[in-house]
């Protein structure tokens, strides 16, 4: 069985003008989202309390709220998790007193004394300090940038710096979509999430490296038969012969990634949803963006054509 | 075929009762991370600052008693900043003389003299480094002898970073009770109580000198939540680093419950002293700043025991004697970071994590076999080879599967059938070159294997990015990711590699595959 035919020649770069205009467009949309509606930054960010619990019976969430007015979380956010037994009380509070660790159990002591010992049971807690919030963000942060720097290095070492520029880019754009993305939805912003934004970085460029060896393999198989050196035919052409391989990857990862989207619970969902977005945008990106970019950079770092073709043959 | 053979004894441990001869690195079963199996997971921030400033404030009795015994007239005597020693000397002729007895009595302090005869000693950096390193170990010791007292299994309790300490309580669910037990300070203090003093002139500001106001416990009184205040010498007669043991007990006259202290030898020989000179006084007991109880002397005790009361529950008892046995933490510890997991919770994460790979694992399967036919079925086995590979690896390098981690398997088996997807496509290619069979099968993996170990290491680099920056289950993620990407490089290279050629070269001729 094959989805694309051993003949296909699809013109992608022909269509590059078009998919980078829509990509820049879908960047703008994210960065606007990004500005105007922020990110729904979870409390592994902000600091704070969330406390899950599990009701025997459904409770009315303006029960719940009234629960927990008179112990002074009037203002937490509270919210169905998964099914209507399960809520999840979010609270920003930070106790004057210092000791703020102690909010998550005010909130279970409320919730208990409204409905009692064995009609609320607790199912996660977690608590992140302001000053844990502000090295988490860092971290987080610091992560994205190393990875991307490693990176360059890398394919750098491996191809060209214009290859390394290529998958950068392809990679800034992948990242830059889901967040926007996670700013678009509300949906919350948290730690896994941004391990989930490594992740696809990793995927999308396992896909790119695909497509840039094969246009390093046709490039030293052109000199080779002493033919013209056309970059964006070879590149074309080394984009559809890695086609099927490229859509057959991205499918069988998609099949588990949304397995884990539907089955893996309510837990993981965000990090879930992140995954899947990225895989597809990550896709995209390795055929649309990356090969493109690096074209957009020929001859700018001071070789020609058969220079660098040799010297790519040169690379280990 | 003995990596295969090793991977599956190694895993045998997670399904099977083993066999007693079964070698021991092969029956550690998988660690389950805490958000599976339930349990505390706190992070403690130790104020190590407090811990220097404690220190400083300790050195100013030395500095004090040196002054005296030079004859030196001070008019100021202070810690500030809870770095610096600040004495003030009277005549200026002494200044010179005093600054070099300070400096020698305290010497990892740096002295300097400033304007209107202030002599200033700061503690030194190494002197300090040295305070706050000892306060965080020490600090580890004492929360393990209270955690341990709550008789949990494999509590995990070291050091992160600097002046951080990660607690982990599996199984244990109370976040409540555990917090307050290792968040209390445990400063147990014995002052006594001065009645020569006039409470109402003190609190009204004029404090009669070497006297401090302590307040009781919060108190309904008609109503109106009140709290007691106490004048009290300054100076700690006894305190908590005396006490030998703590038990709970029951006090007859009231069947309250109460905790009896009892004393080591140096503490005994104090309290019958203390006892001994100031028949009919009081004495305050106070505990974490709040004093406990001021009872009166009667006669002198010679035993070496006390007895602190206080309308406790029956755990508030025992708990205070769990912190009072365990010692006083050198320096209050904050927590700054918690993920408890409850323990249905955790079931649930196990299951619905179990049920993502199986279906996934099951949908890849046979998207595979129907895709790839013949060669898409050596695939999947090397695919089942794969899982049993990570879950062996992982048992057996000791790593901890937390529900991220498992998010990284179930990521991990749709991304290890690529390299399989990247050969079997240039195996396709070199077949519709012309090439026979077994030609075609060469190209495609020599072909494909240059391409395959750029792209994964390329993942590779992010999972170890994200194992570096990443914490708790982040880092578990980043793990078995690691784990899958080179079990797939592995078991699609060399496993899948040797099926076909067992199944297809064994043939004598060879005309078509079924890729």
């Amino acid at each position: 069985m094959r989805l694309i035919s051993p003949n296909t020649n699809i013109n992608f770069l022909g269509q590059r003008k078009i998919a980078m205009g829509f990509s820049v467009l879908l960047i703008l949309a994210s960065l606007g989202a990004l500005f105007i509606k922020g990110l729904n930054f979870g409390i592994d960010f902000t600091g704070g309390t969330l406390v899950e619990v599990r009701f025997t019976q459904a409770p009315a969430i303006a029960d719940v709220r009234e629960a927990l007015a008179p112990a002074g979380f009037g203002s937490a956010i509270i919210q169905e998790f998964g099914s209507p037994e399960e809520i999840l009380v979010r609270s920003q509070n930070q106790d004057s007193e210092g000791d703020s660790s102690a909010i998550s159990s005010s909130i279970l002591g409320a919730l208990k004394a409204a409905f009692g010992d064995d009609g609320v049971e607790m199912r996660r807690v977690e608590f992140v300090g302001p000053q844990v919030g502000d090295e988490l963000t860092k971290a987080g942060m610091m992560a994205v940038l190393v990875a991307m720097l490693a990176i360059l290095l890398y394919v750098t070492f491996r191809f060209q710096f214009r290859f390394a520029l290529g998958a950068d880019a392809a990679l800034l754009h992948d990242i830059t979509l889901i967040v926007g993305l996670f700013a678009i939805t509300g949906k919350e912003f948290s730690l896994p999430v941004v391990a989930a934004i490594l992740t696809v970085i990793g995927y999308s460029l396992n896909d790119t490296i695909v497509v840039f060896d094969r246009i390093r393999e046709n490039f030293v198989l052109n000199r080779k038969r002493k033919q013209p050196h056309d970059e964006v035919a070879v590149v074309n052409q080394s984009v559809n012969q890695t086609l099927s391989r490229t859509l057959m990857t991205s499918l069988t990862t998609l099949l588990v990634v949304l397995a884990l989207l539907i089955l893996g619970g309510e837990v993981i969902h965000d990090f879930a949803f992140a995954l899947t977005a990225g895989i597809l945008i990550g896709t995209y990106s390795s055929i649309y963006i990356a090969s493109p970019v690096m074209l957009a950079l020929h001859g700018k770092f001071g070789a020609d054509n058969e220079e660098e073709a040799a010297e790519l043959a040169a690379r280990p | 075929m003995v990596v295969l053979l090793v991977s599956m004894m190694g895993s045998s441990a997670n399904v099977l009762t083993l066999p007693g001869w079964w070698p021991e690195s092969f029956s550690k079963p998988l660690n389950l991370g805490l958000d599976l199996r339930g349990g505390i997971h706190l992070v403690l921030d130790v104020e190590v600052e407090k811990a220097v400033a404690h220190q400083v404030e300790e050195s100013i009795d030395a500095v004090r008693q040196e002054l005296r015994a030079n004859k030196f007239r001070y008019s100021k005597l202070d810690a500030e900043d809870g770095k610096h020693v600040v004495a003030v000397i009277k005549k200026d002729e002494e200044v010179s003389a005093a600054k070099d007895v300070l400096a020698a009595i305290l010497p990892g302090y740096s002295v300097v003299v400033e304007a209107g005869n202030r002599i200033v000693l700061t503690i030194g950096d190494k002197e300090s480094d040295e305070i706050k390193k000892f306060a965080v170990d020490q600090s580890i010791e004492v929360v393990r002898n209270r955690i341990d007292a709550l008789g949990t299994t494999e509590p995990v309790i070291v050091k992160q970073g600097e002046r951080r300490v990660l607690v982990q309580i599996p199984g244990y669910e109370d976040t409540a009770r555990a917090k307050k037990l290792i968040g209390s300070t445990a400063q147990l203090e014995f002052k006594l109580v001065d009645e020569q003093g006039d409470l109402d002139k003190a609190l009204a500001g004029q404090m009669p000198a070497g006297d401090v106001v302590v307040y009781g416990a919060q108190q309904i009184v008609n109503g109106r939540s009140v709290r007691q205040p106490y004048l009290l010498k300054k100076r700690t007669e006894l305190s908590g680093t005396e006490v030998a043991d703590a038990r709970v007990g029951i006090d007859p006259r009231y069947n309250e419950p109460i905790v009896t202290l009892k004393f080591n030898n140096k503490g005994a020989r104090k309290f019958d002293q203390l006892t001994k000179e100031h028949v009919g006084e009081r004495f305050a007991i106070i505990l974490e700043g709040v004093v406990q109880s001021a009872p009166v002397i009667r006669e002198r005790i010679a035993g070496g025991t006390a007895q602190i009361s206080g309308s406790f529950t029956t755990q508030e008892a025992r708990d205070l004697a769990i912190v009072l046995r365990a010692g006083a933490l050198p320096a209050p510890v904050n927590v700054v970071e918690e993920r408890s997991v409850g323990p249905s919770l955790g079931q649930d994460s196990i299951d619905q994590g179990l049920n993502s790979i199986v279906i996934g694992g099951i949908l890849v399967l046979i998207f595979m076999a129907i895709y790839y036919r013949a060669f898409g079925f050596f695939a999947n086995i090397a695919l089942v080879f794969n899982l049993l590979l990570i879950v062996a690896a992982m048992s057996m390098i000791g790593a901890t599967l937390t529900l991220p981690g498992i998010a990284g398997i179930v990521l991990t088996i749709g991304m290890a059938v690529d390299a399989n997807v990247l050969i079997f496509e240039r195996v396709r290619e070199e077949l519709s070159l012309g090439k026979t069979p077994l030609a075609a099968i060469d190209g495609g993996y020599a072909k494909a294997l240059t391409t395959i170990v750029d792209a994964n290491i390329t993942t590779l680099i992010a999972a170890i990015v994200l194992f570096q920056f990443g914490t708790g289950p982040v880092k578990g993620f980043a793990v078995t990711l690691s784990v899958g990407i080179l079990a797939s490089m592995f078991t699609a290279i060399i496993v899948t590699r040797a099926i076909s050629s067992l199944t297809i070269e064994k043939r004598k001729r060879v005309e078509a595959l079924s890729i």
